[in-house]
This record gives C-alpha cells, sequence and structure tokens, in this order.
C-alpha cells in the first residue's frame, strides 16, 4: 500500500509536468510504466484510504455506513446491490448508497457530492468512482447474487426489463438495440447480450474498469450514463430510478456469474 | 348472459387501464431520471407511434392489424426527391456513411449529422472497422438502378419501419437526421458502380 501511495505521488507529479505539454502521447509512456498491472490498483487503494478516513462536518470515518450486511461489512458486500434498504424505503445501488451514507454519517452536502459524480478526461477520479472500485474489489472472486426477496426489488427489475426495450430519442435507440443478441459489434467494439446470464455476468462483472484511453476509473452509473449519450437521451443521472433499474436487470440477469472487477477496458 | 358480458368489458377495461397507468409510470420515472443536455433534450423521452410499438420485449406477441397499420401509415408519410432524382455524389456519400457524430449531448450541433452507416453495416470492402448489427451491404450496386430499387432503397432510409416494423435501424429521413442531400449522397454511395462499396478488393 506504501508503495502505491508514493507511485501515486510520483505519477501525479509526473502527469501535471507532461500535461504542459498535453498530448495522447502522455498515456502511452503511462501504460509502458505499468507494464502489466492494471492502474485500477491505485484507486483501489485510494477508495479503502477514503473509507477509513475522518471526513465531512462531523468529520467521522465510513465504517458506521451499512452496505446490506452490516455496518462497517464490506468483503462481498457489492455482489449484493442493487438491494432494498429499510432505512431509506428505496431500492438502491452502491454509488446512491455511498451518497447516502457520506450525507448522513459524514454529514456533507448532497448537491456537492452528486454536482459532479463522475470525472471527466483529464481529471483525477471523483471520491465515490474510487470508494466503488475498492468495494468492487473487496467482492473480487465473489459470485454475483443481486438481493430479490424484497417486493421492491423485484418492481426494480421488471421496470428495468421494461426500460431496456424503451425506444426513443431521434435515432429510436434503446439498451436493446445493441445488447439483445449475442456475438454482435459496432464497428470493431464487441457488444455483450445483457438480456442472457453470459453476457450479462461478464458486463457487470467487469465494472468498474480502468479505461485506458481516458486514463480513469468508470462505474457501472459512468457506463449508463454514456451509453444513453449515445442514444441520444438526455443525461441520465446518478442513483436515479432508472439508473438503479438498468443495474437492476443486468445484475440480476448475470447472477450465478463472478465477480472479476476491476477490469481493464480499451 | 348480458352479466357475463358486461363482466368481460369490465375486465378489459381494467387491463386497458393497468397498461396504461404502467406506461405513464414509467413515463413520469424517466422524466425524473434524466436531465436535458445541450441538444439532448427531455421531450427526446416522449415516443411516437412507432417507438411505443416497438418497445416490447422480445417474444412480446405484437397485434397484427396494428402493425400492418402501422406500416401503411409510415409508408404515406415517405418523402421522395422531385423529378426523380435519387442520385449524389458517392464520395460526399462516404463521409456520411463514416461518421458517427450528430445529435448527442456532446456534439456541435452546427456540424452536420453523421449516417454511421459502419456502425452496424459492412460496405466498401476494404474498410475492416464495420459492425454486424446490420447485414453486410458490400456489393448493393449489384442491384441495379431501376426506378423501383432507387425507390425502395430510398424508403428503407428514410424509414425502415415501412418494409421491416421495428427493425433496429434509425428513420434517416422521417427524423431528420440526414438532409436530403445527404440521402442523395449515400444512396450513390450505395448504388454507383464507381463506389467502394461496389469495388472488389484487389
Amino acid at each position: 500500500m506504501k508503495r502505491h501511495h508514493l507511485c501515486v505521488a510520483q505519477f501525479a507529479v509526473w502527469l501535471c509536468s507532461a500535461q504542459l505539454v498535453a498530448d495522447e502521447g502522455v498515456f502511452d509512456q503511462y501504460r509502458d510504466l505499468m507494464g502489466d498491472e492494471n492502474p485500477a490498483v491505485f484507486i483501489v487503494d485510494e477508495g479503502e484510504e477514503l473509507w477509513f478516513m475522518p471526513g465531512g462536518p462531523e468529520s467521522t470515518t465510513l465504517e458506521a455506513c451499512d452496505l446490506g450486511l452490516g455496518p462497517g461489512i464490506t468483503a462481498g458486500a457489492y455482489v449484493r446491490f442493487p438491494r432494498y434498504f429499510a432505512d431509506t424505503d428505496a431500492v438502491m445501488d452502491l454509488e446512491s448508497r455511498l451518497v447516502y451514507c457520506m450525507t448522513t454519517i459524514q454529514g456533507r452536502d448532497l448537491k456537492t457530492l452528486t454536482a459532479k459524480p463522475y470525472s471527466q478526461r483529464g481529471d483525477f477520479g471523483t471520491e465515490i468512482e474510487a470508494l466503488v472500485t475498492w468495494l468492487a474489489a473487496e467482492s473480487e472472486g465473489a459470485t454475483i447474487a443481486p438481493e430479490q426477496t424484497h417486493a421492491a426489488e423485484r418492481a426494480m427489475f421488471n421496470l428495468g426489463e421494461e426500460i431496456f426495450f424503451y425506444r426513443a430519442g431521434p435515432h429510436d435507440f434503446s439498451c436493446a438495440t445493441c445488447h439483445e443478441q449475442s456475438g454482435m459489434r459496432i464497428r470493431l467494439q464487441a457488444l455483450p447480450d445483457l438480456t442472457s446470464q453470459s453476457g450479462a455476468s461478464e458486463a457487470w462483472g467487469s465494472w468498474p474498469a480502468y479505461r485506458i484511453s481516458q486514463g480513469l476509473v468508470r462505474t457501472m452509473g459512468w457506463r449508463l450514463r454514456d451509453c444513453f449519450r449515445q442514444q441520444r437521451w438526455p443525461e441520465l443521472q446518478m442513483g436515479s430510478e432508472v439508473s438503479v433499474a438498468l443495474q437492476t436487470y443486468m445484475a440480476v440477469n448475470a447472477a450465478g456469474g463472478t465477480m472479476a472487477a476491476p477490469g481493464l477496458k480499451r | 348472459m348480458k352479466a357475463l358480458s358486461k363482466g368481460i368489458i369490465i375486465t378489459l377495461l381494467a387491463s386497458v387501464v393497468t397498461w396504461t397507468m404502467a406506461s405513464d409510470d414509467v413515463e413520469a420515472i424517466l422524466q425524473n431520471s434524466f436531465v436535458a443536455k445541450n441538444q439532448a433534450t427531455m421531450d427526446r423521452l416522449e415516443r411516437d407511434a412507432v417507438q411505443a410499438a416497438c418497445s416490447a420485449p422480445r417474444g412480446m406477441p405484437l397485434n397484427n392489424d396494428m402493425l400492418t397499420t402501422l406500416r401503411q401509415e409510415r409508408l404515406k408519410a415517405v418523402v421522395l426527391p422531385a423529378n426523380s432524382q435519387y442520385l449524389g455524389d458517392w464520395q460526399r456519400g462516404s463521409d456520411v456513411a463514416g461518421n458517427g457524430r450528430g445529435l448527442q449531448s456532446s456534439d456541435d450541433p452546427s456540424k452536420p449529422n453523421g449516417g454511421n452507416c459502419y456502425a452496424c453495416h459492412k460496405l466498401a470492402p476494404d474498410e475492416v472497422a464495420y459492425g454486424t448489427l446490420g447485414p453486410s451491404l458490400t456489393g448493393y450496386g449489384a442491384r441495379g438502378q431501376s426506378e423501383a430499387m432507387l425507390k425502395y432503397t430510398w424508403t428503407k432510409l428514410w424509414d425502415t419501419h415501412v418494409y421491416n416494423l421495428c427493425s433496429h435501424m434509425p428513420r434517416f429521413g422521417a427524423q431528420g437526421i440526414l438532409t436530403e442531400q445527404q440521402l442523395k449522397d449515400v444512396m450513390a454511395y450505395l448504388l454507383d458502380p464507381a463506389s467502394p462499396v461496389n469495388k472488389a478488393v484487389e
């Protein structure tokens, strides 16, 4: 862990100087530096640090946060999401659960936290991205098994299915346009069939992922938002009902698969 | 008997009401889950008749009468080019076929939209970065340039649902994605014997 922190510090200094001559080559140099290792390891460490670091007006850590398995239990929590929480009477994805904990436990401001949940190219990752990445790593190798015992969780799956096939926008695109057939691709990009167990588990189990082309770790919430951008729809909001519903649809279809995140993608 | 038919009518009405309510719910949920961004405005989440009819999950039975009516309506709405001038410039058509931008919140609305044909179709045989969601169109020009063929191809590009209701393909003319001139250029890219689409690779 110490070694990684040193690397992060060195890398930050080096990146800042490299950005003065800003060009795409910066990421090539970075990849050469990394070898076969997934750069997401840095973000995993950062997420762990954020969990145990006192923060917000309350100056408390997130250890009292209940991710569904009890306060502070992080191992194996990711693979049970999205799930129903009695304290909010809502089905939540991990991202919105983290926001809930940061506002209620640390006393942090909801608007500030949700104003920019996903980083943009050239930024350092956000806190939410780092925490989600670490929590995914805390479930690495675990079986994907989202909760479907509560009626609200089953309703969320049904809503997700309905939205998955909902065609709208100037191009008439739905999620299904690209993701209901196997073995297809857009240009050279392979498309997972999210209606099948194998396709859904491959996709659900490999996010969050480090995107080499962007130099950032991306979460499933970001992946969905960017899909809708390409669908020519307005912008999907983090933790919204549509986001949670689609994640539920995908996670339930993926049930039985193995969590392999954080992944490494193009 | 009267009571029975009354019961059936009530049941039918109830099922229609339930279905409508579910649909309204989804629309409200969508409105609460998205925010307008640049040119991607919230009205894009409202569905027209084609979109609503084609949003059924895979395997759901569709109403054949409704589909036939819808197809006829779509055919009536197709706008053919004046004086049967279907063919533009295949070189400009090539640019339209390769351009994936247009109408996304991240796109510059002052620039022309692309047709992004290569996202889903194989066209010129020497372009290897093609998608496979649609059929290969390599050698499409072998079909010739009869009036019927020109009209068919134009209609397919204008509104795919005329021939293949609930096809995944966008309605490039009907939805105003491409201009009439761009459509003519894509027509030439598909049908002109000089277009790379119709040239064998050496």
